[in-house]
């Protein structure tokens, strides 16, 4: 047993419990169905702009760009210039493709010792595949979910739906988002429990989320398609949510402890997001290792605050100290007699 | 480097669209649908099932029925309390629930539900049957 991911996994099946309970037994509805969701949204905005905010404040004296292709130096050589851009085109470029694609994560390798004691380094993609599917998947939920926040419902949004449940099988429709935010999650944190290493650094902050999010796809499915829920109810009080004006509280007791389960979980997500490792979020866009033009050499970059500092050059060293340097038998760049040509 | 003021801009950008869902809906009430009974409905009293299982299980019910017709041959529906009933979207559901804009599709249209029984089931038999 590990704590890190024991305690994690309870900490989730605690919270539903709560919102579970706190609505099926206490009668909570308007706290776990209003309250907390306003408070949640209200940590996540100024949560949010405050972390964007201390990194803007915080000093990047100079470039320290990573590379992963040529620089540009002489004209024969050619250079790459997405991995090791010069231009602030270039740059965008770079950072468009990180984000949409997670290229530094495409190039995690694996070591592996070969039998004849040979190490080999191979890419090692899982990891970044399950990436990509966990973040498109669940991109497209997210933006799925807009249905209970719009009212008429937007064409895209229907169009996504629609592209969603292409393949029209079961009943209600299967959303193949969900199944693949559901497994990609599952595989992200089975890949921590139980490849060693990756345990070794996994903390109680790495699995959390995943068990979270885990919850918020399961509890998801299963509204939709197995313990079904009051789906007019539910609108009529998220977009109350949006609209301040809420159902009345017979509407809010007709939906199941289930959705405030599932909401409860949102919330959570919402407010922790700020203080986690989630921030990556906002974080990506301020990578200095990746939103640098890789100019370093073909330009001098200055600290912008440098403030004048009193150096004593060498020339004026050797000013000081020539007549006993030479005495010494020190070589001098200027000679006794030069110096003292100068001086006339 | 100072680059704040573009940090800002993302930023504000990015807690905007956070936000959207308030933006969008500023200004206009999104009331939960009312459903009409038809006179038919009102008159029967009970559904096949309960209200509230009828409410969020009738997708299912009828996805049930189908198989049950096409592959089985079975059309007679029992329910918890003995009543017998066809299993017909068309003849059974559908005859007491005459008024499909008010009734179905309020609700459907409010969830954004676009179900696939329509394609094939015509709006109201009655009226395609003279």
């Amino acid at each position: 047993m590990n704590v890190k991911y024991m305690y994690s996994f309870l900490a989730v099946i605690v919270l539903f419990l709560i919102a579970y309970v706190g609505t099926e037994a206490v009668g909570l509805q308007w706290l776990f169905g209003v309250l907390i969701p306003y408070a949640a949204l209200l940590v996540f905005v100024i949560g949010f702009g405050r972390r964007v905010m201390s990194w803007a404040r915080s000093a990047v004296p100079f470039r320290i760009p990573t590379t992963c292709g040529q620089q540009k130096t002489l004209p024969w050589i050619r250079p790459n210039s997405i991995d090791n851009p010069t231009t602030t085109g270039a740059v965008a470029v770079r950072m468009f493709l990180e984000i949409v694609t997670f290229r530094s994560l495409f190039r995690n390798t694996r070591m592996k010792a070969k039998a004849d004691g040979r190490i080999t380094y191979q890419l090692e993609l899982f990891l970044w595949l399950g990436a990509l599917a966990f973040h498109y998947a669940f991109a497209t939920v997210l933006v799925r979910h807009l249905r209970f926040f719009m009212e008429p419902v937007p064409v895209p949004i229907k169009l996504i739906e629609t592209l969603d449940a292409f393949f029209q099988f079961g009943l209600p429709v299967v959303y193949l988002s969900g199944v693949v935010l559901a497994a990609a999650v599952l595989y992200l944190a089975l890949r921590r429990v139980f490849i060693p290493t990756v345990r070794y650094i996994s903390l109680a902050n790495d699995f959390f989320p995943l068990f979270l999010i885990f919850g918020i796809a399961f509890t998801g499915i299963l509204m939709r398609y197995f313990a079904k829920v009051d789906i007019v109810g539910i609108k009529a009080l998220t977009m109350g949510l949006v609209t301040f004006s809420f159902p009345e509280s017979e509407v809010l007791k007709g939906i199941s402890g289930l959705f405030y389960g599932h909401l409860f979980f949102v919330s959570v997500l919402l407010a922790y997001f700020p203080f986690s490792k989630l921030m990556h979020l906002g974080g990506i866009f301020l990578s200095p290792t990746r939103n640098l033009t890789t100019d370093t050499r073909a330009r001098r970059h200055v600290n912008p605050w440098n403030y004048p500092v009193k150096v004593h050059t060498y020339e004026e060293y050797e000013d000081d100290f020539r007549e006993k340097m030479v005495e010494a038998g020190l070589p001098v760049v200027k000679s006794l007699e030069a110096a003292a040509a100068e001086k006339e | 480097m100072n680059d704040k003021g573009k940090i800002v801009a993302g930023l504000v950008i990015f807690l905007v669209m956070v936000t959207f869902p308030f933006w969008y809906n500023l200004g206009k009430a999104a009331p939960a649908p009312e459903i009409v009974l038809s006179a038919q409905a009102k008159a029967a009293g009970a559904c096949v099932l309960p209200k509230a299982e009828i409410k969020t299980e009738h997708m299912q019910l009828l996805d049930v029925w189908r198989d049950t017709v096409v592959r089985e041959g079975q059309r007679v529906y029992v329910n918890a309390e003995g009543k017998k009933f066809d299993m017909s979207l068309s003849n059974t559901c559908l005859d007491c629930h005459s008024n499909r804009k008010e009734f179905c599709d309020r609700c459907h249209t409010y969830a954004s539900v676009d179900p696939y029984c329509y394609d094939c089931h015509i709006e109201d038999p009655k009226e395609n049957d003279q």
